[in-house]
This record gives structure tokens, C-alpha cells and sequence, in this order.
């Protein structure tokens, strides 16, 4: 389902003599098959949100190769983006001075979305994600928690095959949590969505996450199951320890030249 | 790519719909605003029968489909302009993530009826002029298909700025030195101005085509600087040349487009 191919980004920052390029994602391979839940760990600034964006078609990677649902992203990015679900947590995606049930309708039309589909959808998720009381709510007046899900909502209106969240539980309290990390599976198990997403909640990790994946550096440092990352650092206890213990140490190294 | 300009349109329409007062205040003081450079044109004659040769009817029409053409291509496309804004506050990935074009969210992007106030105004003008100058109809013919071109080469002039807002995201005000920039200068005979200047915006950004050379042809006039006489038909070429310009930046623009942090 994602297909990522010795991808590099790079970034030309400063003016003149302190030019430079920052490689913010180098040599990074990895597969993610369809129906996979995958978390993706790394410190602030490692290339975790690069990647996404490449993804996602919103970067142009500057070297390498990419295929989501088998579409270059940056090529096919509005054919992709019919096939894809794509949620921020810092941002939302929807339209801030309109009713959260107008976003949606307007989500209908830009995706082309069937209106029996749409309906049907849009009734499961507001029932599952407890949308009704602040349907005719203009977003700006929204809580947190409340745009979240309506943002979770504004993804999967169009069905998408993958659903790629970029911190989808940042500042959400614990309740929103729970509540969110329990569609978030159900909708991996019942629907056989592909979920990629990046976090620097270990809870996440632990609670959702069949596979982990850490980008440090722009490089992949650990790709496997959880209970292989608690291996890699026998003794500790908790796993953010474990994950501590990755995040400061070695680079991860470069693959071997081929 | 209409379909999906017109309903992201009536969607910011609706949205503005929610501050009506301001909606009123924006509309109103569009128009207030405008008047004044129409009140610039009448203190100006008030001192002199001709400008640069132009009676006062003939500056109108030239103000007046100057003004028209720009309070279209701004009320259609003239947000583009506003890239950088979206870019620093990360809502541009946004519109990256959508099924549609980026050009036609971007243009649509706040879309209001308060650019109307220049709209009405321009065409008050054009209203007093056009009965003064009583052009035949075989020369009116030419006024459509004039501030057709012009809405094109003011929009490709928008799009390139806001093209240019990919690389200098810190400046987006040097756009507007073409984009307001332009309708000023548009506004007034060009032979006021020097000729090489008239020759930058005839030859380099060819503004002389939102109504200085096809005005010419609908007023009868012999060019004053003595420019070839097949110029004056030449406005949808010009306009056309732009807009594959402007495309061909906006692409590229895309193509080095950085994003922001986190």
C-alpha cells in the first residue's frame, strides 16, 4: 500500500555564506502492506512529519521513489488524494467559520462522494464518534476533542484505503484519548484500513500499534513489532525507556552502498 | 475546475455571511474608496481641458474599463495573493491534501461580494463615459473583448505574484508593485507616462493591453508614440502569452514548494 524507496528531502536554509543543506529525510525504505497499523516514533525533528508530507503529495521528495496505492504523490496528488485520509493534529482541515455538518457537505461534493454513501458514512461516524450534540457548531467554536473528531470524520467521508495522521492525539485529554485510540482500531479491524501515524505518545504506540517504525535523523532506526522493540534494550522497564534509550544513542547508520 | 470554483465560492460566501456587518462595512468602503480616485480624475480636469491630449469622456473610458477589468480579476482570482500567509500558517498543506486544484482554492480562498463596491463603481464611470463618447458599433465591439483580456493578463498578473510568493515567502508586497501597481497606472493615458515605460508594458508586462492599445482602436485615435497599428488587436494574444506564463510559474512554484516546520 506504501511503497517508500531510498526517499531523500532535502532543504536549502540560510542566505550567502551561511548556506546550507539540511537533509531532513535521507535513504529512508520501507514497505507498509495493506491493513497494517503502523506507528511511527523519533524525536522533534527528525523527518517523521517530512515523510508524511511526502506521502501525502504536499512535498516533492529530492531523491528516491514513492508509491501510495500504487500513485506517485506528487504526480497524481488530487487522484491520490481521493484515495487517501489524511488528518493533522496541530491544524484542521476543516472550514473554520462554517457548521462542522456544512464542512462535511462540502467534503461530499470536492470528493465527489456518492450522497447514500455519504449519508451512511456520515451517520456511522457521528454516531461512533459522538458527533451529533455539535453538528450545527461553526468549527471555531469547537473544543479540541470536538474538532479532532471531526476532523477523523472529514478524512474517511470518501472511504479512504489509508489513513495517515500526523500526531492525532496532541493535546487531547485522557478520555478523548481512549475514545480516539478505540475508533481508531476498530476502524483498522472492522474496515481493513491502512493506518499510518506518527506520535510521541508511547500509548499510542502500546495500545494501537502492531508495528513501530523510529526515524531518527532521517533515517530509519528500528522497523518491527513492539514486543521486538522492548528486546532492544533488555532491562529496562517501561517502554520509554526503551524508546529514551534509542533516541540518544548512535546514528542509525547509513545502508551499505550498493 | 468552474464546478468546483463556484462551490468553493458560495462556501466562503456563506461563511462571510456569518459577520454581515462587516460584509456591509467591506463593501461600502470598497466603493467610498474607489470614488476617491474617480474624485482624482475630476480635480485633475478641473484644470486642464486634456490630459496628454485625452478629453475627460476619453480618460474615464479608460479609467472606467481599467477599473473594470481589475475589480474582476481581484473579486475572481485576486486572493492568490495571499499565498505566503497561508504558507507561514501552514494551511496551504491543507489544500494540498484536497482533491482540487490549488490554484482554484487558493483563488477562492475568502471569497466576498465587498470587491462588488469597485465592480459597481467602474461601471458607473464606464456609464457616463460610454453615452459621451458614443463609439459606432463598429468600433464598440472591441470593449467586451478589452476588459476580457484585461480580467486575463490582471489575474496572470495575481497568479505570478502569488507564484513568486513561493520563493520570497517574507515578501509578498512585491507582487503588488504589478498588481495595484498596474491598475494605477492602467487608470490614465498611457503617454502621460515616459515612453520607455510605455514601452516596458507594452513589450515586457504587457499591461498596455488592458486598454491603452485596443482603446485606441475604439476611440480612433492615431498611437502617440507612434507604436504599429496591429497592436491595438493584439490584447488576446498578449493576454493569452500571460497566462501560459503565469501557469508555467505557478507549476513550478509548486514544485519547490517547502512546506513549514512540524
Amino acid at each position: 500500500m506504501i511503497e517508500v524507496d531510498r526517499v531523500g528531502r532535502s532543504f536549502t536554509v540560510g542566505r550567502g555564506r551561511a548556506r546550507r543543506t539540511v537533509h531532513a529525510v535521507r535513504d529512508l525504505s520501507f514497505t507498509v502492506g495493506a491493513g497494517e497499523f503502523v506507528g511511527c516514533l523519533g524525536p522533534n525533528g527528525a523527518g517523521k512529519s517530512t515523510t508524511i508530507k511526502m506521502l501525502t503529495g504536499i512535498l516533492a521528495p529530492t531523491s528516491g521513489r514513492l508509491r501510495v496505492a500504487g500513485l506517485d504523490p506528487t504526480r497524481r496528488r488530487t487522484v491520490l488524494a481521493r484515495r487517501i485520509g489524511v488528518v493533522f493534529g496541530q491544524r484542521t482541515t476543516l472550514w473554520w467559520d462554517l457548521p462542522l455538518k456544512d464542512s462535511f457537505q462540502l467534503i461530499r461534493y470536492l470528493y465527489k462522494v456518492d450522497r447514500n454513501d455519504f449519508r451512511r458514512r456520515l451517520d456511522e461516524l457521528t454516531g461512533l464518534l459522538e458527533l451529533g450534540p455539535f453538528m450545527d457548531t461553526p468549527v471555531r467554536q469547537l473544543s479540541l476533542g470536538q474538532r479532532m473528531r471531526g476532523d477523523v470524520t472529514a478524512a474517511l467521508l470518501h472511504d479512504p484505503a489509508v489513513l495517515v495522521l500526523d500526531e492525532p492525539t496532541i493535546g487531547l485529554d485522557v478520555v478523548s484519548k481512549v475514545a480516539m485510540r478505540d475508533f481508531l482500531r476498530r476502524l483498522n479491524a472492522e474496515r481493513g484500513t491502512t493506518v499510518l501515524l506518527t506520535t510521541h505518545d508511547l500509548g499510542d504506540i502500546e495500545k494501537l500499534c502492531r508495528r513501530v517504525m523510529l526515524i531518527d535523523r532521517g533515517r530509519l532506526g528500528f522497523d518491527g513489532t513492539l514486543d521486538e522493540l522492548r528486546a532492544t534494550a533488555p532491562g529496562e522497564e517501561s517502554l520509554e525507556d526503551v524508546v529514551a534509550r534509542l533516541y540518544t544513542g548512535p546514528a542509525p547508520d547509513a545502508p551499505a552502498p550498493r | 475546475m468552474v464546478r468546483t470554483y463556484l462551490l468553493l465560492a458560495w462556501t466562503w460566501l456563506r461563511a462571510s455571511a456569518q459577520y454581515p456587518v462587516s460584509l456591509a462595512m467591506l463593501t461600502l468602503g470598497s466603493f467610498a474608496v474607489n470614488a476617491l480616485d474617480v474624485a482624482a480624475v475630476w480635480v485633475v480636469f478641473q484644470h486642464t481641458e486634456t490630459l496628454a491630449g485625452f478629453g475627460l469622456a476619453e480618460v474615464m473610458f479608460l479609467y472606467g474599463t481599467a477599473d473594470m477589468a481589475f475589480a474582476l480579476a481581484d473579486m475572481l482570482f485576486g486572493n492568490v495573493d495571499r499565498l505566503s500567509a497561508h504558507i507561514r500558517a501552514g494551511s496551504f498543506d491543507v489544500m494540498l491534501i484536497r482533491p482540487a486544484g490549488t490554484f482554484v482554492q487558493m483563488a477562492t480562498d475568502r471569497f466576498g461580494v465587498h470587491r462588488l463596491g469597485r465592480l459597481a463603481q467602474s461601471a458607473v464611470v464606464l456609464g457616463i463615459a460610454l453615452p459621451a463618447l458614443e463609439p459606432g458599433w463598429d468600433r464598440a465591439w472591441m470593449i467586451p473583448v478589452m476588459i476580457t483580456c484585461g480580467v486575463v493578463i490582471f489575474a496572470s498578473v495575481f497568479t505570478l505574484g502569488g507564484a513568486l510568493q513561493f520563493l520570497l515567502t517574507d515578501a509578498p508586497e512585491v507582487a503588488n508593485a504589478f498588481t495595484y501597481g498596474g491598475n494605477a497606472l492602467t487608470q490614465y493615458p498611457l503617454n502621460v507616462y515616459g515612453e520607455q515605460l510605455v514601452k516596458a508594458v507594452t513589450f515586457v508586462v504587457p499591461l498596455a493591453f488592458v486598454n491603452w492599445q485596443p482603446a485606441l482602436y475604439v476611440l480612433d485615435r492615431p498611437d502617440p508614440l507612434g507604436l504599429p497599428h496591429w497592436l491595438r488587436f493584439a490584447a488576446p494574444l498578449a493576454a493569452l502569452l500571460l497566462a501560459l506564463a503565469a501557469a508555467a510559474a505557478w507549476r513550478a512554484g509548486i514544485r519547490r514548494y517547502r512546506s513549514t516546520g512540524s
